[in-house]
């Protein structure tokens, strides 16, 4: 296996060939902001906060899914890179309907947690107030659309981990939007094992525990680790 | 079928050919303005005058100046001397008239009713035809007129006379660049494929072709569909590949229909599917038809949605040269880059180099459209001036106005100034004027145009054509259009300009894939040609 060299945010690193850039700033003590990401399940590089500048290349790479090189050199905190995470982390904002103070995962959410890393202190892009829907049909969990970032965690856990794919995408553009099944309330899909892999996967609190009041809900997200360690490299 | 074989279907359709030709062109833009009708009653006309052994009335691919259509042309074979007529548009009742002009045997004396088009016009005369050599000649629907026009021998040739490194050392030679709008190198690309083992390999036609104002490649499809095959089937041999898929857009069903009937013509000649010409070579075409999103031209997309996956882009690397189609290696080329290989290969690299400008060889196909009086396809070398294209060949705006500007490229283009006009067009100069070669639509604006419209109108298309999977583009695009509507009806403040600027530059360089990316473009062109337009909109009292 080989081994491979490289500077990030001028600290020479080593990483294994088939590692990411992401995993190796991870394994260095390097922070790089990620939201769709989650350990475990597939990369889509789709909220491009993790977006870093490559010497000598003209586009940014997303960490996420950019494999290491011998002598690759890395900036993962530019004023450039910071400028844009920040308009990421308001476009989510403006997109949905996210309202903290009556929200389950207040303290206990990703997209908080972001905003505060960027020094998000207000807006300045146009809220768009979406007419969304909140899904109870299910028994034990909840899908409140208002709060959902489209980071298609839900999807990927469900189809990956739980084999079950009971989660998809439907709709394009500012109209996509997480589907149950054919688009079927969530409690009569029948592919469905309420295994709560989603809950424990989605970054906001669109997919929550039913009677969990605000900022009660804690992602269990080692339990998501623990899983796909166990199923992908027989190890528990 | 061996060569033989194909020379003599070649020479029978020669031979079967009458010394009259009433051309119709039946491709859908004269469709639509009920060519079929005229074209049925010539052929009624014609039996009835009792002509049928001298004149053969038969449907062709598009003759490019679409807005005189239907057309007819009339076209009298070798034996005598060469003449050509053109009729413009035909109505079905003017069809007793144009036969009659036969039989009283002086075309020339055309009776008043019937519009004459002037085929010496520089719309004409100054097009290079290489794409569209056969467009308007040939019947799209009979391979045997494809194979008479020398359909099919390139293919023959790679096929018996060279090897697989030959057929890409001669693509690479021949300085073709991509034709779906980037630009890339063909002949890289396809040695990039061709390098890869796998155990299988793709060939993609992408015929998505969704930019508003763009209908090249549909036409060469309607035209001259077996070029493309042919193209394919070459590729395939260089690459190593056996199946190829042609993903084109729901929204051209005639393309669609006439692709079916040239592939299952070209199966049962055995000019695809298995022993290819006799030889070891087997290829398989299949067609995959799109759902109507626009980002499925994007390759990525369009590979998940062959796979019947939801068409939506994903990174690249792994680009699918390495990793495409269900993970193996792929090569994704435009109808028109397809519809460019059989002459380079019939002709040779070096004739195809000896065409266009240092970096862009041969030529490119344009649909013309907007304020132009001559509105229809056009082929030119590269390197031809817009005006030439917009004040020579395209006529001119009509009602004595003048052209402000051109897009070109599509949403991912940009607007160019009539002052610069004189930029010869190529890759190159086109991107440097902050617009792009695109896939060739060429939308002509004149003094009326607004070009905050402009781009307003292009990002409504982009935020309607946003897949929704990557933050920038999903989101950015809605802002930007809403800011943009903002500054159109006179709202916006400075601070709003401001941020459009921080907007465009943030959705192009974070977006996933080409569409984000290129979204600013007609915005952030026309901010840079024509800002005073926005300033006006926004220094209002």
């Amino acid at each position: 296996m080989a081994v491979k060299t490289l500077t990030i945010d001028d600290r020479l690193v080593s990483a294994r060939e088939e590692e990411t850039v992401l995993d190796a700033a991870r394994e260095a003590g390097i922070h790089i902001p990620t939201l769709c990401y989650l350990e475990g399940v597939s990369e889509v590089g789709a909220c491009r906060l993790c977006l870093v500048e490559v010497a000598g290349s003209s586009k940014l790479q997303p960490a996420c899914v950019t494999k290491v090189a011998e002598g690759m050199e890395i900036q993962t905190n530019t004023d450039r890179l910071q400028n844009y995470r920040r308009i990421i982390v308001e476009m989510l904002f403006a997109e949905g309907n996210h309202v903290c103070s009556v929200c389950v995962a207040n303290g206990n959410c990703e997209l908080q947690d972001l905003a505060i890393e960027m020094g998000m202190d207000h807006v300045r892009l146009e809220y768009q107030f979406p007419d969304r829907q909140v899904d109870l049909s299910h028994d034990r969990f909840g899908m409140d659309h208002n709060r959902c970032v489209l980071c298609t965690r839900c999807v990927r856990v469900c189809d990956e981990l739980e084999g079950v794919h009971t989660w998809d995408m439907a709709g394009r553009g500012s109209q996509s939007h997480v589907i149950t099944d054919l688009n079927q309330p969530w409690g009569t899909s029948q592919t469905c094992t309420s295994c709560g892999k989603c809950v424990e996967a989605c970054p906001t609190g669109a997919i929550f525990h039913q009677g969990s009041s605000v900022g009660e809900m804690v992602h269990d997200r080692a339990r998501i680790e623990f899983i796909a360690t166990a199923r992908q490299k027989q190890q528990w | 079928m061996d060569l033989s074989e194909l020379l003599e279907i070649a020479e029978q359709e020669r031979q079967s050919q009458k010394a009259l030709q009433i051309r119709c062109c039946v491709a859908a833009g004269c469709l639509s303005s009920n060519a079929l009708a005229v074209k049925t009653g010539l052929e009624q006309a014609v039996t009835e005058a009792g002509l049928t052994d001298t004149v053969q009335v038969s449907g062709v691919g598009c003759m490019r100046l679409c807005c005189q259509g239907p057309l007819v042309q009339i076209d009298t074979s070798a034996e005598l001397e060469h003449s050509e007529i053109l009729y413009e548009k035909v109505a079905p009742d003017q069809v007793s008239a144009i036969v009659a002009t036969l039989q009283s045997q002086t075309p020339a004396n055309t009776p008043t009713t019937l519009q004459q088009g002037d085929l010496t016009q520089p719309f004409f005369t100054q097009q290079r035809t290489i794409v569209l050599e056969n467009s308007g000649k040939i019947d799209p629907e009979r391979i045997e007129a494809y194979i008479a026009a020398e359909g099919y021998q390139a293919l023959y040739h790679t096929l018996y006379e060279m090897k697989p490194t030959d057929v890409i050392n001669a693509i690479t030679h021949s300085g073709l660049r991509g034709r779906g709008g980037g630009g890339y190198p063909t002949g890289l690309k396809w040695a990039t494929v061709a390098k890869a083992t796998a155990e299988r390999k793709y060939v993609i036609c992408n015929a998505d072709e969704g930019d508003p104002g763009a209908f090249m490649d549909r036409s060469v499809l309607e035209s001259d569909p077996h070029r493309v095959l042919e193209g394919m089937a070459i590729a395939a041999y260089a690459i190593g590949s056996t199946q190829g898929y042609i993903y084109v857009r729901a929204e051209y069903p005639l393309a669609i229909s006439r692709l079916q009937i040239a592939i299952r013509q070209a199966q049962r000649l055995k000019l695809l599917g298995s022993q290819v010409f006799d030889s070891p070579f087997d290829f398989r075409i299949d067609i995959r038809i799109g759902a109507g999103a626009y980002v499925c031209g994007e390759e990525t997309a369009l590979m998940a949605s062959i796979e019947g996956k939801r068409g939506v882009p994903s990174p690249r690397p792994p680009y699918p040269a390495e990793r495409g189609l269900w993970g193996f290696p792929t090569l994704i080329n435009n109808v028109e880059t397809f519809a460019n290989i059989a002459p380079i290969i019939r002709h040779g690299a070096d004739w195809f180099a000896s065409i266009g400008t240092e970096k862009s060889k041969g030529t490119k196909v344009f649909a013309l459209a907007g304020k132009i009086r001559n509105t229809g396809l056009i082929e030119v070398p590269m390197g031809t001036s817009l005006r030439q294209i917009v004040e020579e060949m395209g006529g001119g705006v009509p009602d004595g106005g003048s052209a402000k500007a051109v897009q070109t490229g599509g949403p991912s283009g940009g607007c160019i100034p009539a002052s610069a006009f004189d930029t010869p067009v190529d890759y190159e100069s086109l991107t440097q004027l902050g617009s792009m070669m695109g896939s060739g639509g060429m939308i002509v604006m004149d003094q009326t145009t607004s070009m905050v419209d402009v781009a307003h109108y292009f990002m409504e298309f982009c935020r309607d054509e946003s897949c929704g999977k990557c933050i920038p583009c999903r989101v950015g695009t809605m802002q930007l259009h809403q800011l943009l509507t903002k500054i159109r009806e006179g709202q916006a403040t400075d601070v709003d300009m401001e941020l459009l600027k921080e907007l465009c530059d943030m959705v192009k360089h974070t977006s996933l894939c080409g569409l984000g990316q290129s979204a600013p473009n007609p915005v952030l062109s026309t901010l840079r040609h024509f800002e005073d337009e926005y300033r006006t909109l926004i220094d209002k009292p």
